[in-house]
């Protein structure tokens, strides 16, 4: 037998066992109705769930991005101090996040895709208990067991097919959901353990060689000023001090 | 006849075009048995585009049953191959 007519009998059983459940078949029909209910809701909560998870992904890829754009700025100012070197460094460390980005925006479309059919889903399941509430009780009015019996099996297997398929959605998006969320609880703790972090930290090794680089050009200028002083016989003009303010008498002392 | 596709809903398509859809799920079969995912994800699509292009869209409050049932058409192979082992999906 093939795929479609097996797939077909899969929803066949689950329907079956509906309709074992009741007697008559006209509390067939409210059995029916009070599962595509039940099923509604569990459509609902679903989409809450995949949309908190879409969110999650977008904050993390909001994070990875800031990085990666601290790594450029990095990069830009080691080369504005002839360190190409370190930008070297900066753009190694940005390139090693673009696949974690990338993995994430593949993460964040699939989420999306699956919210999109969900929110599907639960329209079509709201249209289907709208028109269902007023076909039952039609059917239970006109009820007369013989012709009605046939009637109302067709429209009870109709209606527990939709909820198989229904049913089978959500199971897909949950299952997808949570091994969603096991990477993202992977990723916020790299996120949290520095992992990542770290490299982008103001406190970073490559900040602190940027800073250590402009520290050190400012004691080149400082000496060239005093050999200046010496050469030339007059107070040399030194660059400001941190934490020890110029006084008014003017230069550094003699 | 009527077709579902699973997550998307029902078509109405011509008895005339069982033949293609036949074809159609034959090299999904033979993907599903074969274990082969690359031949399973290009046959699933044709058969699901070949359902949308061929049937009509059935209202959501259509209450039918269908003839035949397209797994979800974005599926794995894997997936697909647990669904299939429900009750109800037993070859016979």
């Amino acid at each position: 037998m093939g795929v479609m007519k097996r797939m077909s009998g899969i929803l066949q059983a689950k329907t079956n066992k509906l309709l074992d459940k009741a007697e008559d078949p006209r509390e067939s029909l409210d059995l029916s109705y009070q599962k595509l209910m039940e099923n509604l809701q569990k459509v609902r909560r679903s989409v809450a769930d995949v949309t908190t998870a879409k969110k999650r992904i977008e904050l993390q890829a909001t994070q990875l991005q800031g990085q990666a754009d601290k790594l450029q700025q990095q990069a830009k100012d080691a080369l504005t101090q002839d360190r190409e070197d370190l930008a070297r460094e900066a753009l190694a460390r940005r390139a090693a996040l673009a696949p974690q980005l990338a993995d994430l925006q593949t993460q964040h479309q699939q989420v999306a895709d699956q919210e999109k059919k969900l929110i599907v889903t639960a329209q079509n399941l709201q249209t289907q208990v709208d028109a269902f509430r007023t076909k039952k009780e039609t059917m239970k009015a006109t009820y007369t067991a013989a012709e009605a019996q046939t009637k109302i099996g067709e429209a009870v297997s109709g209606i527990s097919e939709s909820m198989g398929d229904a049913g089978m959605s959500v199971q897909r998006a949950q299952d997808k959901i949570d091994s969603m969320q096991a990477r993202a609880g992977a990723m916020d703790e790299l996120l949290a353990s520095g992992a990542l972090t770290d490299l982008t930290n103001p406190v970073d090794d490559i900040q602190a060689q940027l800073d250590q680089v402009s520290a050190s050009s400012t004691v080149d200028n400082d000496l060239a000023a005093l050999k200046a002083e010496i050469g030339a016989g007059s107070p040399a003009q030194l660059g400001p001090v941190d934490d020890a303010p110029a006084t008014d008498s003017g230069g550094a002392p003699a | 006849m009527i077709v579902r596709i699973l997550g998307e809903g029902q078509f109405d398509v011509p008895d005339t075009d069982r033949s293609t859809l036949d074809g159609l799920e034959e090299a999904l079969n033979a993907a599903v048995d074969g274990n082969d995912e690359r031949a399973f994800t290009s046959a699933l699509d044709a058969l699901a585009a070949a359902v949308r292009k061929a049937g009509e869209p059935l209202a959501p409050d259509s209450f039918t049953s269908s003839d035949l049932v397209v797994p979800f058409a974005d599926a794995t192979l894997a997936e697909t191959k647990s669904l299939l082992d429900q009750p109800g999906g037993e070859r016979t």
